[in-house]
This record gives structure tokens, sequence and C-alpha cells, in this order.
């Protein structure tokens, strides 16, 4: 039995009195490609929001290689106007809430729909840059250059990278004079460059015609494989989910409806009907 | 592994450098210590050191603070205490029995280094121990101020530069800090070139601290501060680390600008020094240390000296004393400001640095 990397338990996420994410618990073990799908606005985002920090979720816990990382149960006014499961369950534990920096130190790397590159700088520093988490450094040592040792490390592991992903080449343009599919690469290099066990990809196909499709697919198959890694990754492009997936989880209104191979997900009913609609009454 | 070899770019910064180094020990020994030019060197290079404090907060992490002023006041407070001579102490604070500090850092030093050695020692000593005190306001500032965004953090930081410029003038502190009294009859490096070293250490500290890692991180943070976060930057502490730094690099700015003015005065730390400097960072190109160090000079340089004739009735020649009367010259600075905005929209170095002026410009925007 591979380990459990990524454990979401009860997980709830209420904007006011909209619940985004409603008790969606779901398991990531070592090495799957796991695909959280559902149509526009079903929740997906937020829920990758609440497991790298950026939101604190209302309810609910995350746990990354078995320890918990991220906890909270409805508090204050949200104690009244909650509105999902399980609110009792975590009433006794304490709370957790970590700032995204510190769940990417513990090995929870991401990339973002709208593509996030640092704009001023070159291919190579972006990669460089997410090196920066790693260092032994202080700010004494690495101003006065007393961190060679250590910087030419890194510079050798960014080099190393950019050869694998195959922007060795463009290493000294600006990261956003790339063309889309490659900042998309670049971007996927720079969360490999903090050294995560999970990669989490928040739509990385978005806007991309079926060739780069086909070719992120490809790419996506081949890290995991190179790096071992286990990936969590959130799609709409069916192909490309149906191809890579190990397991998928479905989503609608922020509650799971599905769940299983991708063969199992094609012929589920409920998700049909979630994606296509269904006619109402009859 | 490749062998590593200095770029010719390099190269013709350092002789640059030197040059500029050379021409002020000539000047040094060949003009009284009073004359114009010496004091432009002089003050156009402590403006530098504030500058480019500045612009390492500003310009590299994104921070837009407006605070540079009580920094200052805080290194030139430091300062003028810490180095007034025990002899004048009980003139200089006349009014408060002689003051609290019975001690003065360079005659301490002169005790046992010898007079020159000692003295020097003494005054680069209170002159670091005065960017720590800044630094440590910094800190205690930083904590709260540094979860606010944009001009949100630069109005917070005015107020604190200002809210210091009233606590130093409180009577209450005067054994101290002599409040609304001048501070004077402390040294000062006589040479330009003194001025032009120190200055050229602590602006070479902040170079390297740019080109570390975590100069890249606070670069990551001016970016996208999402994604730097994302990728594991804890943004609170280097926001402080860039706002203690450059704090510290004020004080010492401000312990020099005292050391310049030769008498120092809380009522002189007004926040239009602020925007003085914020707009030398600006027209030299946030994000260009060269930039800042260029338009400092450029700037006290006419502001002090080439274009004085405006003021005083007589300018290349032209005699017209009904037109160039007092405060003609500020009136022409502010339109050449404006005209070098209009014309560098990025300021006049872009975010480019000196050695990248020396780079042969390729194909692509692709630099060697």
């Amino acid at each position: 039995m591979s380990q459990n990397i990524l454990r979401l338990e009860n997980i709830t996420m209420q904007f006011g009195g909209v619940v985004a994410v409603d008790d969606l618990s779901l398991e990531v073990n070592e090495g799957e490609i796991v695909a959280l799908i559902g149509p526009n606005g079903a929740g997906k985002t937020t829920a990758f929001n609440t497991i790298t920090g950026v939101y604190e979720p209302t309810n609910g816990q995350v746990s990354f290689m078995g320890e918990p990382i991220v906890r909270n149960h409805p508090q204050g006014k949200m104690k009244q106007s909650y509105k999902g499961k399980e609110a009792e369950k975590f009433l006794s534990a304490p709370v957790l809430d970590p700032t995204p920096d510190k769940i990417t130190k513990l090995g929870m790397a991401r990339t973002f729909q709208n593509i996030r590159l640092w704009k001023s700088q070159s291919v190579f520093d972006n990669v460089l840059i997410a090196k920066h988490m790693l260092r032994t450094s202080n700010v004494f040592s690495a101003t006065f250059r007393l961190n060679r040792a250590e910087e030419a490390r890194q510079r050798e592991e960014v080099m190393e990278l950019l050869r694998i992903v195959g922007l060795e080449d463009v290493k000294d343009e600006l990261a956003t004079s790339l063309p889309y599919g490659k900042q998309r690469r670049l971007e996927i290099a720079r969360a490999l460059a903090t050294e995560p066990k999970l990669l989490m990809l928040d739509e990385p196909a978005a806007g991309m015609n079926p060739q780069e499709t086909d070719e992120l697919t490809e790419f996506i198959g081949r890290i995991r494989d190179e790096f071992h890694m286990t990936i969590l990754l959130i799609e709409h492009h069916m192909d490309l989910v149906m191809d890579i997936s190990d397991r998928i989880y479905v989503i609608d209104f922020g509650e799971l409806i599905a769940t299983g191979t991708p063969d199992e997900i094609q012929n589920n009913q409920r998700v049909i009907d979630a994606y296509l609609g269904v006619e109402e009454d009859a | 592994m490749k062998k590593k070899t200095i770029g010719k770019e390099y190269l013709f910064t350092v002789v640059i450098l030197l040059a500029a180094l050379a021409v002020t020990m000539l000047l040094d020994s060949r003009l009284p210590g009073y004359h114009i030019v010496i004091k432009v060197i002089k003050k156009a290079s402590v403006y530098s050191l504030v500058a480019v404090s500045m612009n390492l907060l500003n310009g590299f992490t994104g921070l837009f603070s407006l605070g540079q002023a009580g920094f200052m006041l805080l290194g030139a407070y430091s300062y003028a205490v810490l180095c007034i001579p025990v002899d004048k102490r009980a003139g200089v604070y006349q009014y408060f029995d002689g003051g609290v500090v019975k001690f003065s850092l360079p005659e301490v030093f002169a005790g046992f280094l010898g007079d020159k050695v000692g003295s020097a020692v003494g005054m680069i000593l209170a002159l670091l121990v005065g960017g720590v005190i800044a630094a440590f306001f910094a800190y205690l500032i930083g904590l709260p101020v540094l979860r606010l965004k944009s001009d949100y953090l630069a109005i917070a930081t005015l107020g604190f530069a200002e809210i210091m410029r009233t606590i130093i003038q409180w009577n209450a502190i005067g054994p101290l800090t002599n409040a609304s009294n001048l501070l004077r009859g402390y040294p000062d490096f006589g040479s330009a070139t003194a001025y032009l070293l120190l200055i050229g250490v602590f602006i070479a500290c902040i170079v390297l601290l740019v080109n570390s890692t975590y100069g890249r991180a606070f670069k990551a943070i001016r970016d996208d501060e999402v994604a730097a976060e994302a990728m594991g930057i804890n943004l609170a502490h280097h926001k402080r680390l860039a706002f203690v730094i450059s704090s510290f690099f004020a004080g010492i700015g401000g312990g020099m600008l005292a050391m310049y003015m030769g008498a120092v005065a809380a009522m002189s730390f007004k926040s239009s020094m602020t925007y003085e400097i914020l707009l030398l960072v600006v027209i030299g190109g946030i994000g260009s240390i060269t930039g800042s160090v260029m338009t400092s000079f450029l700037y006290i340089a006419s502001l002090e000296w080439l274009l004085r004739g405006l003021d005083t009735g007589k300018f290349l020649g032209i005699e017209a004393p009904g037109l160039f009367k007092n405060g003609f010259r500020m009136a022409v600075i502010s339109v050449i400001i404006m005209v070098v905005v209009l014309f560098f929209r990025k300021g006049i170095m872009g975010d480019r640095e000196l050695p990248d002026l020396f780079r042969r410009r390729r194909k692509g925007g692709e630099k060697k």
C-alpha cells in the first residue's frame, strides 16, 4: 500500500451565506495523478486555495504526509450562520492556519490558473528565486557572498531542471516574453524547484489549443515519471484528465458527486448530468 | 566547469568608478574645503546613499514608504549627540545643563588609537549607531505598518516621520536631543574623498544585497506577491527585512547629512526632504541604483552650483536682475524635471545599471 500524501476531511468553505465547498473529503496517495474536476463555479479553485493556505477553510482538516496542517471549525459569527456539515467534529482540536509559504515549505508546490510568473525576471531567475526557500544562508552571509557553494549548487540544479523541462535555450529571456505553452512549463519548473512531494496544478491547460494540450499531457506524465511526483490537478480539458489521471474526483456546487477511475467517471450518470444539465421536472 | 571571466562591462564600470575617485582626490588637494564643488560632491554623495536606500524599499521590494526623513532624522541626531566634543557640550546644551551624554565617541577612541585614526573610528561608529537606532525603530514601526499596502503604507510611514520630528523637539527629552535648539560643534570628515569612499562602501553593500538570493526574493515580492508567497517566501519576514535594512542606511545617510550641514535641527527634516529623495529615485529610475546615484549628483550639482546664477542675477553671461531673482532656479529646475519625466518615462536609467550600458544590445532583447 503506497503512502498517503494528502488527505482532506470534511473541508467546508463558506463565504457569507454561500457554501463554495461543502464537506469535501479526498485523498491523494504517493505516485498518483489525481484530478479534481467539475463544471464552472463548482468550487474547485476554492478547494485548492484552502489546501494551499490562501483561504482558511470554515470547517475541516487537511493533512499532509499524515500530519494535520490546516484545521478549523466555525467560529464567531460563523457559528450561527454555518450551513455546512460536521460542525462539531473539529471543535476540540486546535485551529491550524499556516500562511501559504509555510505550506510550500512542507513540500506542496502549486501553479496558478492565470499564470503568475515574475515579470521582470529572466526564465533562469524565476526558477532560481523558487530555490530561495531552501537556503541555509542568512542575509549577512548572502550579502557578503559567504554562501558561494550553496549559490553555485542551486544554479547547477536550476540549469538541470531547465534542461529536463526543455527551457534551457531560453533561460536568459524575460519570463513573460515566452509563448504561452512555455510559460506554463516554466511555472511547473518553478514549482518543482522547491523540491515538493506534491505538485498541485491549477488548470494547467487553460487557454491552450488541442496540440498544446497534448504536449502538456505528455509533459505532466514525464514529470511524474522522472521526479516520482505525486500530482493533484484541477482541469477542464476532459481529454487531458482522462488520459493521465489515476483517479478523479468530481464536484458540483461544492459537493463531491462522484469519484473513481476515468472509465467509471465517464459512465457515471450524475457526472454526465452535472456537465450537460438535466431537464427540470418533466 | 566553465572558467569564470570578468566581463568587459564590469571592467569599464570599475574604471569609471576609479576615475571618479581620482578626480575627487585631485579636487580635494587643489580646492579649499569651502569650495562649492567640494560641497556638491559631499552633499550629492550623501543624497546618493539615501536615494539608494529608498530605492531598495520602493524600487526593489515594491513597498511604497515615505518615512525616509524620519529615519534620517534619527541617524542625524544619534551622530550629533554622540560626537559633540565634551568641552563644547556646556555651550550647545546651554538650556539643559550640558545634557545627559557626557562623552564623545571620537574623543573616546582618540584616547587610545591616536587623534586621527581614533576620531575617524569614533565618527564611523557613531554613524553606524545612528543606522542601528533607525533600523530598530523601523523594526518596531514595521510590525504594524507593513501589513498595509501601497498608499496606505506611504501615509502611515509619512505620519511616523512627522511624529519623530515632533518628539525630538519635545522639551522633556531636551537633555538628550537639545529639544528645538541646534546641535552643533561635532566633527566632520574634511575631505570629499572620505565622503565618497564611505558612501561607496555602503552603496556597495546594497548592491551586493540586491544581487544576492535575498535581493532576488525582494524583486519577486515586488513583481508578484501572491506567487512569491506560494513559492515559500515569507512575506512578513522579507518585507520587514527590506524595511529595516533600508532604514539602517537611511540612518547612516542622515548622520552624514548632519555632518555635512555642520549643525542639525529637527526642523530641517521635513516631509519635503522625503519627497526630494523620492524625486531622485523616480527620475533616476525605480529599481536602478546607478540611476539614483547619477541623478543625485546631477540634481545637487545643478541646484547648488550650476543654476545658482539664476538666483543672483547673472546666468551664462545673461544679465537680467529683474527676472533672475531669489527662487528663480527652483522654477527652472521644476521645468527641467518635468521635461525629463516626459522624455524618460521610466526614469533616466529605467531598471538598468552601469554595467548594462556597456553590454552590446542583441536582437530580441537577449542579454549576454
